[in-house]
């Protein structure tokens, strides 16, 4: 067992701070003691005092006050407090942090860090639970990270603030804050065996099939990590199927160096997201795998997604709407009952 | 802990004739005006002819604005602007070649032709076209330059109209809770497009940036050197006390918003025309001088333009 999810990006943040006096960060209620709403700047603004900005609720402002402190060479991490909120910093995303260098032909670069907390099941409702990565990796010159339980999450968050001249959206789960990291033994994290790719964003692979066999391929990202995890584990159990769980770090710019050789292992792919289906990050991944690995497929890329519909606050009412384990592995049967053509040998 | 080698940027700026601290003189405030009212006329002048796409915001009538203020400013630091900057661009820099070939959609452009008419960068100089967007980056780019201890300040653009947007106020009031080093200028030029000020603004200019205690001043004038002597106190209260200020200017734009449309009464734009700020500084000079320096700068954008214009096909 690793650190706690919050202790990781706590760390990364002191070790940024500590690594070059040009980071800086800016969020609201993110001073000492109270530490950001998810305690994950706990003790920054005690030991930086003069390079945290606790500020007023001005998502849009703060994120443009970050763009211009990018600009003119400083590295600003800005905290969103819960991840609905990005809504109102989208024109400085789209218009401003992730045109500049192009539309200045390469006169500036714009290296800033904006943290969300996405995601639900913690029964805060339609406006504090959504995932709405589906709308940031369409930008281009931005990249749309996301750590997980099976990330090296210290080292994305550092890295991302200190090695990458792109703006990025770095996006956090709400529920995965609480939890441990699991960390490999021996290459595996229990049943799985695991390789992690190169990069600032790995992505994980974890084999049921020990990279030598497997009839399913999930990716995923973010909270949905252990309800793949576990959804794989259950069609071992109850089905002899194995399964890859192909964990993205980076969901834009698309990469599918590490999802390709497990699609073509498996011949079925399933994308497993929290946020809401039409227009999803797995309809963009769907259509790149089936355009690489046509050849590959027994049938189409199937979605497990969020309902098109909002959050609701009642934790039963709820359920219906966010997919979890059950989601997928019921999603994963129909898949491979599909096998709709011959695979090409 | 600079970004920019000072060497560089200083070749992105040209003073206009005067030591930091003087008020340039008459001609070279006139000779740096009408080199951007000319600029511009030949902008439209080559849309008519069919040899310029997309569209362009000319600043003609509100000239003496750029060059009064701008005049204040020390190479290192930092303006930004929006779509109405081609004069607030010549009166930093002096290109009218860069920018010309920018907007040409040109590889010699200051952006490659990428930016064109309303993303222009160049040194310390940036623009977007997106109203208010920009207003914070320019608070933050002048807490960097405090926290870099560089000594610059940051100063930014905005119209009338923009003061529609909220990102204009969390500006504000950033600026004045972080004491950032940064002057705002709002050119009131009385229209945002069509929108008669007062059907876009309630209440009243200066009280917006005073209610966030960000200290004002107001001037209604197109002679440069008025123009010069208000922002001096401001801008070297921005530098010395590392706080924001606000300047706004009263004025008035001779042309179309963009191209082809101006739905203002005609009496009104002759009204403003006769406090033209080409005749209110030409006045002062000598007739022949002032004759000297027109010659002059319709050679120089005659030269420029048929070098990167004249082979150019028409682009419709
Ligand atoms: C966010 C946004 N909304 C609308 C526009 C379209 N637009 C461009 S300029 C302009 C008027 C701006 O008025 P003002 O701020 O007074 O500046 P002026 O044009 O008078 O210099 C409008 C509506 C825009 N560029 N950005
Ligand atoms: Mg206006």
């Amino acid at each position: 067992m690793g650190p706690r999810c919050v202790d990781a990006l706590n760390q990364a943040l002191h070790e940024a701070f500590e690594a070059s006096d040009r980071v800086c960060l800016i969020g609201e209620d993110v001073f000492d003691p109270y530490g950001g709403a998810f305690k994950v700047t706990r003790g920054l603004s005690t030991k930086y005092p003069d390079r945290v900005y606790s500020s007023p609720i001005s998502e849009a402002g703060i994120t443009g006050v970050a763009v211009g402190m990018a600009l003119r060479g400083l590295r600003p991490v800005v905290e969103i407090m819960f991840g609905d909120f990005i809504c109102l910093a989208f024109d400085q995303i789209v218009n401003h942090a992730s045109k500049l260098r192009a539309m200045y032909d390469d006169q500036v670069t714009c290296p800033l860090v904006l943290r969300a907390a996405m995601g639900g099941r913690r029964g805060y409702g339609p406006t504090h639970s959504q995932s709405l990565e589906k709308h940031l990796v369409g930008v281009p010159h931005i990249a749309v990270a996301a750590p997980s339980a099976v990330h090296p999450v210290r080292d994305m968050l550092r890295r991302a603030i200190l090695e990458d001249d792109r703006p990025v959206v770095f996006l956090e789960n709400k529920l995965l804050y609480g939890e441990r990291l699991l960390e490999p033994e021996g290459g595996r994290f229990g049943e799985f065996a695991a390789r992690t790719s190169e990069g600032l964003y790995p992505t994980v692979v974890l084999s049921l099939g020990g990279f030598e066999h497997a009839d399913l391929t999930i990716v995923t990202f973010g909270g949905m990590v252990p309800f793949a995890m576990r959804a794989a584990e259950e069609l071992l159990l109850e089905e002899e199927v194995y399964s890859d769980v192909v964990v993205l770090g980076q969901l834009a710019p698309p990469d599918l160096t590490a999802v390709l050789p497990s699609v073509e292992r498996s011949g079925r792919c399933l994308f497993a997201e929290e946020g809401t289906l039409t227009g999803g990050v797995g309809a963009e991944w769907a259509a790149r795998i089936q355009e690489a690995a046509w050849d590959a497929l027994e049938a189409p890329v199937a979605r497990v997604a969020a309902a098109d519909d909002i959050v609701p606050c009642a934790k039963a009412l709820e359920a219906q709407v966010l997919p979890d384990h059950e989601d997928i592995a019921a999603a994963a049967r129909r898949l491979l009952r599909q096998g709709c053509r011959s695979r090409t040998p | 802990m600079d970004t920019q080698n000072t060497a560089v940027l200083l070749q992105t700026v040209d003073r206009m004739a005067a030591p930091a601290g003087e008020c340039p003189p008459d001609a070279a405030f006139y000779r740096r005006m009408a080199l951007i009212r000319r600029f511009e006329e030949n902008l439209l002048e080559l849309f008519a002819a069919g040899k310029l796409m997309g569209t362009t915001h000319t600043c003609s009538g509100q000239e003496a604005n750029a060059v009064g203020v701008i005049a204040h400013l020390a190479p290192q630091d930092v303006v930004f602007s929006s779509h109405r900057c081609h004069g607030h661009y010549l009166a930093r820099t002096g290109d009218a070649e860069g920018l010309l070939a920018e907007l040409l959609g040109l590889p010699t452009g200051i952006c490659g032709g990428k930016g064109g008419s309303q993303h222009l960068c160049r040194g310390s100089f940036y623009t977007n076209g997106v109203q208010g967007g920009i207003v914070p980056l320019a608070v933050g780019a002048a807490l960097a330059e405090k926290r870099k201890g560089t000594s610059a300040i940051a100063a930014v653009w905005l119209g009338d109209g923009t003061l529609g947007e909220g990102v204009v106020y969390e500006s504000f009031n950033m600026a004045s809770l972080w004491k950032a080093p940064v002057l705002f200028v709002v050119e009131n030029n009385r229209y945002a497009q069509t929108t008669p000020v007062e059907m876009g603004l309630a209440g009243t200019i200066r009280g917006r940036p005073e209610a966030f205690a960000i200290p004002t001043a107001e001037l209604d004038t197109t002679d440069p050197r008025e123009v010069w002597e208000a922002a001096r106190d401001p801008v070297a209260a921005v530098r010395g006390e590392g706080r924001p200020f606000c300047l706004v200017l009263h004025t008035y734009r001779f042309g179309p918003h963009s191209k082809g449309d101006d739905f203002r009464p005609q009496a009104e734009v002759a009204a403003a025309r006769a406090r033209d700020p080409l005749l209110v500084t030409g006045r002062r000079l000598d007739p022949e001088e002032r004759e000297r320096i027109d010659r002059e700068v319709a050679e120089r954008i005659a030269a420029v333009t048929a070098r990167l214009a004249g082979g150019a096909p028409e682009v419709r």
